[in-house]
């Protein structure tokens, strides 16, 4: 099926908003049933059938509560901030390539395009540490800031060593070479890239400020972080924000390392439908990795935070480029084939 | 360096020890009773509220209106009245009042009962409007039990 112009656009917008809002609120239910049965307990049960009309609940409860704001925040930036956290986890589905055909925009420069997009998720974090007024909100914001810059680089790094495999920055095309079973999968690209993978969804849980890295809204410290002058639909959007930008991180760590949408086995179909399937099954997983892994480590001190990004997870990452860069360049000239 | 090296493999390997741990109680059965769709039945020692006990054959209460347990509670929440019936030979038992706002829950009342009259109910739902809901009859309560 193919869409003129004006229509794609709106089709894709919609449906990109949809998605975005429907497995926020999809996501919270999932987290609360996971964290229940981590815990030995049930989790909601009460709203509908297993709980599955709590969603529907919470939304209008936030949505029926008062937005207050207080006195002395910075007008424009406390309303301005939970969209700047929103936003730009929207605009990077853009890229992100569902299925063969099923992408809004199969643009080269993808993959740089997310990475440009979720630094500024960090701006609308520090704009609304600082909007809101708060010295919690504060010390909140500037933690966010130092734990995304310390994460950021060995991230980038085990992307550069990612590109440099593919030789492109298009995700789409990142997964039609990856097409033909999991053992063409990049993950087992060489026999680094298992780490690079760690280290990469390391990352991803320390950008979006999952736990054990979530210090940004550590609650015995800072009561509820960058987020604690917001009541109703402004605590909503950030929540939304959060959500979607698991979902972007474990999108693309599906896509750079998983195989996208492609099927594990060659010969089980991947075309279409079947692609979508795939991938969301992947994406899926890989989420509730990131809620098992929330529901089994206590939080992080900021120190542990840092030492791990600084002493590990950089030099590991940047010995995993220059491998890689040396089995890619060395080893065809070692045995003679160019 | 081989600390580091040590140290990195030992924190790995107990990062996915923990993992293991939680996917197993995930996938274990739930603990939790929910609460008012369904309730536990109450241990045999259970220490609730005292409660009468009736004769196995006739129904009536054992209790001989010694009053025994009147003067062993230390705050004095039992009161018991009763008269002889004529031509009867033992005493009947007109009305045993517990006044719950005070008890204590210390048995002392069943530990002095020689006839084994009196004993521990296994009542945890607990709740009322007013003190008044706690001044309980248990005269009333042991017919009303058995019918």
């Amino acid at each position: 099926m193919i869409l003129t112009e004006p229509w794609r656009v709106l089709v894709f917008l919609v449906g990109i908003i949809a998605f975005a809002a429907l497995n926020a609120a999809y996501l919270v239910w999932l987290e609360r049933k996971v964290a229940g049965h981590i815990q030995g307990r049930i989790g909601p049960k009460e709203v509908g059938p297993f709980g599955l009309l709590q969603p529907l609940a919470d939304g209008l409860k936030l949505m029926s509560k008062q937005l207050l704001v207080p006195k002395g925040v910075d007008p424009l930036l406390f309303k301005v901030a939970p969209l700047l956290v929103l936003v730009p986890a929207v605009m990077s589905f853009v890229t992100i390539p569902f299925s063969d055909t099923l992408v809004a925009r199969n643009i080269d420069i993808g993959l740089l395009l997310i990475f440009a997009f979720a630094s500024v998720n960090v701006m609308g974090l520090l704009l609304g540490g600082w909007g809101s007024n708060n010295k919690y909100a504060v010390i909140s914001a500037a933690r966010a800031v130092s734990q995304n810059v310390a994460y950021e680089i060995p991230m980038l790094i085990t992307v550069i060593t990612m590109v440099m495999i593919t030789g492109t920055m298009n995700l789409n095309e990142m997964v039609v070479q990856q097409a033909g079973g999991f053992w063409n999968w990049h993950i087992f690209a060489n026999p680094l890239m298992p780490i690079a993978f760690l280290i990469f969804f390391t990352c991803s849980l320390a950008e979006t400020n999952r736990a054990p890295f979530d210090l940004g809204e550590a609650e015995s410290e800072l009561i509820a972080g960058f987020h604690t002058e917001y009541s109703g639909m402004g605590f909503g959007v950030f929540f939304m924000g959060e959500y979607a930008n698991i979902i972007i991180g474990c999108s693309l760590s599906a896509i750079l390392f998983l195989g996208g949408w492609h099927s594990p086995i060659g010969f089980l179909p991947d075309q279409g439908l079947w692609g979508l399937c795939w991938f969301l099954g992947k994406v899926y997983f890989l989420i509730f990795c990131v809620m098992w892994i929330r529901w089994t480590y206590p939080r992080t001190t900021l120190w542990g935070l840092l030492n791990l990004s600084w002493k590990i997870l950089i030099p590991i990452s940047l010995l995993i480029l220059l491998l890689t860069g040396a089995m890619i360049k060395v080893w065809p000239l070692i045995i003679g084939v160019s | 360096m081989s600390g580091y090296f040590k140290e990195l493999f030992g924190g790995t390997k107990s990062l996915f020890v923990g993992l293991g741990v939680t996917i197993k109680y995930m996938v274990k059965p739930v603990v939790t009773v929910q609460y008012p769709h369904e309730t536990l039945t109450m241990t045999p020692r259970f220490r609730g509220h005292i409660e009468l006990v009736g004769d196995e054959e006739t129904g009536a209460p054992k209790c001989v209106v010694c009053g025994m347990c009147q003067k062993a509670c230390p705050s004095n929440c039992i009161s018991l009245t009763g008269e002889k019936p004529e031509g009867g030979k033992k005493k009947v038992l007109t009305g045993y009042t517990l006044n719950f706002t005070t008890c204590s829950l210390c048995g002392l009342c069943v530990e002095s009962c020689k006839f084994g009259a009196i004993t521990f109910s296994r009542d945890y739902n607990l709740a009322g409007p007013s003190k008044g809901a706690y001044i309980f009859d248990l005269k009333k309560r042991l017919e009303e039990k058995s019918g």
